[in-house]
């Protein structure tokens, strides 16, 4: 027989597929189904974040900060406001972060489920997609109760909030603790210890925890190759440090740990630390008036800040430099998504382009998030 | 270990390229250092027992001034839970910074990012093109004097 003769193929995984999460191009470089090089090409979605915000004035700016990660809305505003006020130095209300945590841990729990659902969508599981999304009705449902939105609320103002919560909302808030617990057995029951979806994760996109450091990767990422750190708990910020939740690590109970199932644990282990922190601070919230400390005009001494805070994504940090004027100088946003997408060169070569759509998914990402 | 501390360590082994310490501005006291003395400090923060700054948090270019270009780097160390700013400039008629990209992978997009959006050039990095525009864009958007081309390969640009 002659000679079959091979080249290095280049394929592209183009801006619009199903299973990049998003508007996301990929130049894959094989060699028969084996992936030599990845190249992620980004910025589609890009739509001038920082150059508008020199624009605006502070709090106009907090709408624009919701559409950054789409699906993690609160958590954005959260980092932005908490960045500002650390600037201005303005004091919060105690109910004002009792409630932003409260909002946050739901928003949490909202966006992994999205995660895990689309994750085994990828792997070729349809069903665990729609119970995953119908669990995030009710989120959206409690959202849509207090602010009026499912999706971009325009919430978390610098200083306070934008509505108050009635009682209602925090009867229902104790009926989804009830009811989404079983939920997410009923998840692991589907997916997670499921053996297909078992055999398409282990062993692959392996993280050492020295390259994940290095190369800036935060959040499940990290977390999936078995390192404890959670800046809620390590760097804490707003009233995490009266809750008592448990930091999840990737265990190693099936593959290794570092490999995709163990960072997919993670974000199902975090559901259920989520719902113990809302639980123990929902029936708590203190009297008071959630607008009392949002200022008339939001004007900073000339300085700067720097404020890292754990988003369900990773480390979403907010450098705001001001010049004095009720106008930012500067605004940057570090989004989780763009430092761990650089690892996906890394990570992936030896791999099969199956194995490069698991990895993907089981980083997370967000296109609005890493365009911003 | 404080911002002061490490300041005065840096100062010790670095007796040149390093400014003063600012510590009147809210919120986190930072120093700026010289652009081409960039490299050797940060592998010296990286790599130091008592430093040991694992991780780049983030970097970001700034069109700090009429004159110069600035690029802010935030440290942070996961042994040892610190973290630190420092800051360098260079003017706007030779943007050059050596990269630090061989000391944290973390740089490789923030460089290139800086380079897109503010236009400072990073030597010695190993893949320096446009990451959030298109490869063929003119100029650099976040500078304080960009002016939106009219026309960008036959279509308008709309305002």
């Amino acid at each position: 027989m002659a000679e079959i003769r091979t080249e290095e193929m280049l394929i592209n995984m183009g801006p619009q597929h199903p299973s990049t999460h998003g508007v996301l191009r990929l130049k894959l470089a094989l060699s028969g189904e084996i992936v030599d090089d990845v190249k992620p090409y980004i910025g589609y979605l890009h739509r001038c974040f920082e150059k508008h915000c020199e624009a605006m004035t502070y709090s106009q700016i907090i709408p624009y900060t919701d559409r950054m990660d789409y699906l993690n809305s609160i958590n954005n505003e959260h980092a932005y406001a908490l960045a500002v006020e650390k600037l201005c130095g303005i004091e919060l209300p105690e109910r004002v972060e009792y409630i932003r945590v409260i909002m946050a841990e739901l928003q949490r729990i909202a966006s992994h489920l999205v995660a895990i659902g689309t994750y085994g969508n990828d792997a070729g599981a349809f069903t665990p997609f729609l119970y995953c999304f119908i669990d995030r009705e009710k989120v959206l449902e409690l959202f849509e109760m207090v602010c009026g939105a499912r999706l971009l609320y325009n919430y978390i103002w610098i200083g306070g909030l934008s509505h108050d919560i009635t009682p209602d909302f925090i009867r229902k808030t104790k009926e989804f603790i009830t009811y989404m617990r079983p939920r997410i057995t009923q998840i692991n029951g589907l997916l997670t210890y499921n053996k297909i979806f078992i055999e398409r994760t282990i062993n692959i996109g392996m993280l050492p925890v020295d390259v994940a450091i290095n190369s800036g990767a935060s959040g499940p990422t990290l977390r999936g190759s078995g390192y404890k750190y959670d800046l809620r708990k390590h760097d804490t910020y707003s009233i995490y440090n009266k809750v008592d939740f448990d930091v999840c690590v990737g265990t190693g109970e099936y593959g290794t740990i570092g490999d995709c199932w163990n960072r997919y644990i993670v974000r199902v282990d975090e559901m259920e630390q989520s719902l113990r922190i809302i639980e123990q601070l929902i029936d708590n919230i203190p009297e008071g008036d959630v607008q009392s400390a949002v200022p008339k005009r939001v004007k900073p001494p000339v300085g700067e800040v720097y404020v890292r805070t754990e988003s369900p994504k990773g480390e979403l940090a907010y450098y705001i430099i001001s010049d004095g004027g009720i106008k930012p100088f500067r605004v940057k946003a570090r989004s989780p998504s763009f430092c761990n997408v650089s690892l996906l060169e890394k990570i992936s070569k030896g791999h099969m382009i199956a194995d490069v759509v698991m990895i993907l998914g089981s980083f997370d990402i967000v296109l609005g998030c890493i365009d911003r | 270990m404080e911002t002061a501390e490490i300041y005065e360590k840096l100062k010790k082994t670095f007796t040149e390229g390093i400014g003063e310490l600012k510590t009147n501005l809210p919120v986190y006291p930072f120093f700026f250092v010289d652009a081409d003395k960039v490299n050797a400090i940060c592998c010296f923060l990286r790599d130091e027992e008592s430093l040991q700054f694992d991780n780049l948090s983030c970097l970001s270019g700034v069109d700090y001034d009429i004159d110069n270009l600035a690029v802010v780097y935030h440290l942070y160390s996961y042994t040892l839970n610190h973290q630190l700013v420092i800051k360098t400039t260079v003017p706007k008629t030779n943007p050059v910074v050596r990269t630090v990209s061989d000391v944290w992978v973390a740089a490789e997009w923030h460089e290139r990012e800086a380079f897109d959006l503010i236009g400072v050039n990073f030597e010695g990095h190993p893949d320096l093109r446009r990451i959030l525009l298109p490869e063929d864009w003119e100029g650099h958007p976040l500078r304080k004097d960009y002016k939106v081309p009219d026309f960008y390969n036959g279509m308008k640009v709309p305002y």
